[in-house]
């Protein structure tokens, strides 16, 4: 039979970047293939060729034998391409049903049949064992819900014989992502090819049946993931060895006794129910638990991003009616948002401007002028020391790739230099070298005296950096957990355990 | 209002996604309010209505009468017409400023064809609408396909289709007097004591209503005010969709136009400037976001009618219409307000 996809050649120049330098690669039909490099290798432009968003500015695209041009969107669905892009394209105003079915309807004439809409959609998420509703608004769900409505999105076509999915996990629980892999086996074996992009190694062993490796761009090769190691896959990324990736134990230290943060009661309208914890000097402490637990949200309420209905929020000692962010960095609390896109970036605006955004203050004269020069320095000793990959600190934070946006946030607040900081999800969509850097970077901020919140679903970055685990589940605190006595089992055991009683 | 516009605009120009969006999706919601959230605001607004219709009673007896009742809707009829199009510009997350000197251009094209060349009525009415409706094209074609903010390019066609109405009629009015059975286009009563422009306001509103609910176009007016990066990688040629939206909101804009001329039984090229404004303020009363994604032509009706049963009433209390714009500028930055409550609200009190 022929070959599903062949891509030979494909390059690509942005302003400034060659995005994509003769790169190519094969696809089989019932395969799944782990396209993996480091951020801003050139993997989500890769598929934007193949999906029909950009178009390549050499190669060819050749499906079962004959060479294709990819002119739009349109045209990717009409060649059986579906995608689940990395940054999440969904309307918020429209519901479930409307947004999976958008540009689809069924309709006699120009009258929509929202009753079959309804019913397809109950369909097929019953099919994919997702508890939604079809007539739910998108907006009003948390973004691992989202995330299910993208993939149920791309999985609605029913032609589809080549499925990509740029980091589809990564938004979603360890639960979900179980679903979302029997889905891909069960399509699989169906013939469906599927492209799949991640940063997350243990997830390409679980699904993966070869990999394809891109490094600034170019074409390093293509291994069966059977035959390969972790360290030769991420030696393959890197172009060079990474040390101590996985073997960096932490050296427990106890908090000292000085508290800097102290929550007591927390408590909101919709969610939280008595949160409590005591954050220490020098201490970095994890939360842990299933997406919509409350680490979010208890965070949001200590920063005064949402109001609290109960509680109290005291730091160094001293009880504080925090009203909202601005307060919270005068009192020296940063909070580094999960949802990077709608929250973290000025997307219009350049690395400089984005990077200097939480500490304007040190960076104008007393006349309320910009230092321009001090703040592109700063910007530029970020770029280097955090590896942020950008043509300049004057490229717009747009046209990074994923990761390197995740940096350009983290440099806006490290750059304010806060006595508390709270990172959600840090290393959501970060490759593997540049996540030992912001693993370091939080070991130094903790060892120079910080205080360090790190709420983050990746359990093992968990285990490997946290002094202490606090667990949560449903908006409640189930435990906590020093780190030598805990492992994978006994925080999953209390992230589900209110679900479990209500279940039972 | 306007000037706030312009930065949204700005900002809105490049393909990012329309701002706004972050206090729709923070974290783990109840989808409880999402078809509640609409239903309310048009509760209040018609709450609102009520109110006013109440207080303007107690206030003076002359209020509500058989024939003030019909100049009310008489008055609202216009404006609601323009209104009732340019909702769906709102919505897709556009503005039109062109609405009110493009319906005079309609009207002195009627007035040409029908005063000055003595065609049959059809003809005109047809020939104002047409007008409308290429207005209405060509904004869209500057929006969608040169993609130029919407504010720019329909604050450009504002001038254009100003001066191209003085120049057509010569700066003088044109006078409906010569045919026959015109200003019984709006003045007529098919059912007595409703003029029949309140007539054709109301089954246009229901036709847009209709297409904005149950058709493929009204899905895609939301979608694309929603989101259009996400709606154009769905694989839909967003493009055209914009340009058919404002192609629409065009005829509704010529329809306006010859409605306008039958009531005055002439086509006046000095008016038509402030229209735009009014329209825009009764959807915004209405609810609809000027944000896009959200919005309905039930709440723009009622906030058509607010804005006239404002002013009928300040006017039989013998307030001057000077202080009369300052109330309804007030009503609208209280409408605006009321929405940001309600959202919050809805959203258990989500970001600042
Ligand atoms: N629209 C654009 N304009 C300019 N440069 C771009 C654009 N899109 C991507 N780039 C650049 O092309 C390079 C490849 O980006 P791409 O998003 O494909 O990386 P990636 O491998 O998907 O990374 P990540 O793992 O972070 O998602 C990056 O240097 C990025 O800055
Ligand atoms: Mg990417």
């Amino acid at each position: 039979m022929s070959q599903l996809l062949r891509v030979e050649g494909i390059s690509k120049e942005f302003p400034g970047v060659k995005a994509l330098d003769g790169v190519n690669f094969e696809l089989d039909r019932g395969e799944v293939l782990a396209l993996v490099g480091e951020n801003g290798a050139g993997k989500s432009t890769l598929m934007k060729i193949l999906s029909g968003i950009y178009s390549p500015d050499a190669g060819r695209i050749v499906i079962e034998d004959q060479e294709v041009d990819v002119t739009g969107p349109k045209a990717a669905q009409q060649l059986g391409i579906s995608i689940i892009h990395q940054e999440m394209n969904l309307m918020p105003h429209l519901t479930v049903a409307q947004n999976i079915f958008i540009g689809r309807e069924p309709r006699t004439g120009p009258w929509l049949r929202d009753a079959e809409l309804n019913r397809r959609t109950k369909q097929l998420l019953d099919d994919l064992g997702v508890h939604l509703l079809p007539t739910q608004n998108v907006g009003n769900l948390t973004v691992a819900s989202q995330q299910m409505v993208e993939i149920a999105k791309a999985l609605s076509f029913e032609h589809t014989k080549i499925l990509i999915m740029d980091e589809p996990t990564s938004a979603i629980s360890i639960s979900e992502t179980q679903v979302l892999f029997r889905l891909i086996r069960s399509l699989r074996d169906r013939g469906v090819g599927i492209v799949y992009i991640s940063h997350r190694m243990e997830e390409l062993h679980q699904i993966a049946d070869r990999v394809t490796v891109l490094r600034d761009g170019q074409y390093v090769g293509t291994r069966r993931m059977d035959d390969v190691t972790d360290d030769e896959i991420i030696a393959m990324m890197v172009g060079r060895e990474i040390s101590a990736a996985y073997d960096d134990r932490q050296e427990v230290r106890t908090g000292s006794a000085d508290v800097v943060l102290s929550v007591r009661g927390l408590s909101t309208k919709n969610l939280l129910r008595d949160v409590s914890f005591d954050l220490h000097r020098g201490e970095i402490l994890g939360f842990a638990g299933l997406m919509g637990a409350g680490r979010t949200e208890t965070a949001r309420a200590i920063i005064g991003a949402d109001p609290m209905s109960a509680g109290t929020v005291t730091v160094e000692g001293r009880e504080l009616h925090i009203s909202g962010p601005n307060v919270a960095v005068k009192h020296g609390i940063g909070y580094l948002p999960e949802d990077r896109k709608r929250h973290g970036l000025m997307l219009e605006q350049d690395v400089t401007f984005n990077v200097a955004m939480a500490s304007l203050s040190a960076n104008k004269t007393p006349l309320g002028f910009l230092r321009e020069g001090r703040a592109r320095r700063v910007a530029d000793s970020f770029i280097k020391s955090l590896r942020i990959k950008t043509p300049s600190n004057r490229t717009n934070v747009k046209t990074l790739s994923g990761g390197n946006q995740q940096k350009v946030v983290i440099a806006k607040w490290l750059a304010r230099n806060c006595d508390v900081l709270i990172f959600d999800e840090p290393t959501r969509g970060i490759d593997v070298g540049a996540k030992e850097e912001i693993y370091k970077l939080i070991k130094q901020l903790a060892d120079d005296g910080k205080a360090v919140i790190m709420i983050s679903s990746e359990l093992p970055e968990v285990l490997r950096l946290s002094h202490r685990i606090v667990v949560m589940s449903q908006g409640r605190v189930t435990g906590t957990l020093s780190p030598d006595k805990a492992d994978q089992e006994s925080i999953m055991k209390l992230a589900t355990q209110n679900i479990e009683e209500v279940a039972a | 209002m306007t000037t706030q516009r312009t930065d949204e605009d700005l900002a809105d120009a490049g393909t990012q996604s329309p701002p706004g969006e972050s206090v729709a999706a923070a974290g783990a919601r109840t989808g409880r309010f999402a078809g509640l959230g609409q239903g309310l605001q048009q509760m209040l607004a018609f709450g609102t209505l009520i109110a006013l219709v109440i207080i303007f009673f107690i206030a003076s007896p002359n209020f509500l009468t058989i024939s003030n009742l019909s100049s009310i809707l008489l008055s609202t009829a216009v404006i609601g017409i323009l209104a009732v199009g340019t909702t769906f510009v709102i919505i897709t997350g556009g503005i039109d400023l062109s609405l009110g000197t493009a319906m005079t251009l309609c009207s002195v094209v009627t007035g040409l064809l029908l005063a000055n060349a003595g065609l049959p009525l059809p003809v005109g009415v047809l020939g104002g609408i047409a007008m409308g409706a290429l207005v209405g094209l060509i904004n869209g074609f500057n929006v969608a396909i040169l993609g130029l903010p919407p504010f720019i390019a329909t604050l450009s066609m504002m001038l254009v289709a100003q001066g191209l109405a003085l120049v057509l009629s010569g700066v003088r009015p044109i006078y409906f007097n010569d045919v026959p059975g015109f200003s019984r286009i709006a003045l007529g009563e098919i059912i007595p004591k409703v003029p029949n422009a309140v007539l054709i306001l109301f089954l246009l509103a229901l036709v847009a209503g209709i297409i904005l609910r149950k058709t493929i176009l009204g899905r895609m007016t939301y979608a694309i005010g929603s989101n259009e990066e996400a709606t154009r990688l769905s694989g839909i040629n967003t493009r055209r969709w914009t340009l058919a939206i404002y192609t629409l909101a065009g005829v509704a804009t010529g329809v306006a136009g010859v409605v306008l001329a039958a009531r005055l039984n002439s086509a006046q090229p000095q008016l038509g400037v402030g229209y735009e404004l009014q329209a825009i303020a009764a959807v915004i009363i209405g609810g609809t976001s000027l944000l896009g994604g959200r919005g309905s032509i039930l709440g723009t009706i009622i906030g058509a009618l607010i804005m006239s049963v404002l002013i009928n009433g300040l006017r039989i209390l013998a307030i001057q219409t000077e202080w009369q714009t300052v109330v309804v500028g007030m009503v609208v930055l209280i409408a605006v307000f009321a929405d940001n409550l309600r959202k919050r609200r809805a959203e258990g009190g989500a970001h600042k």
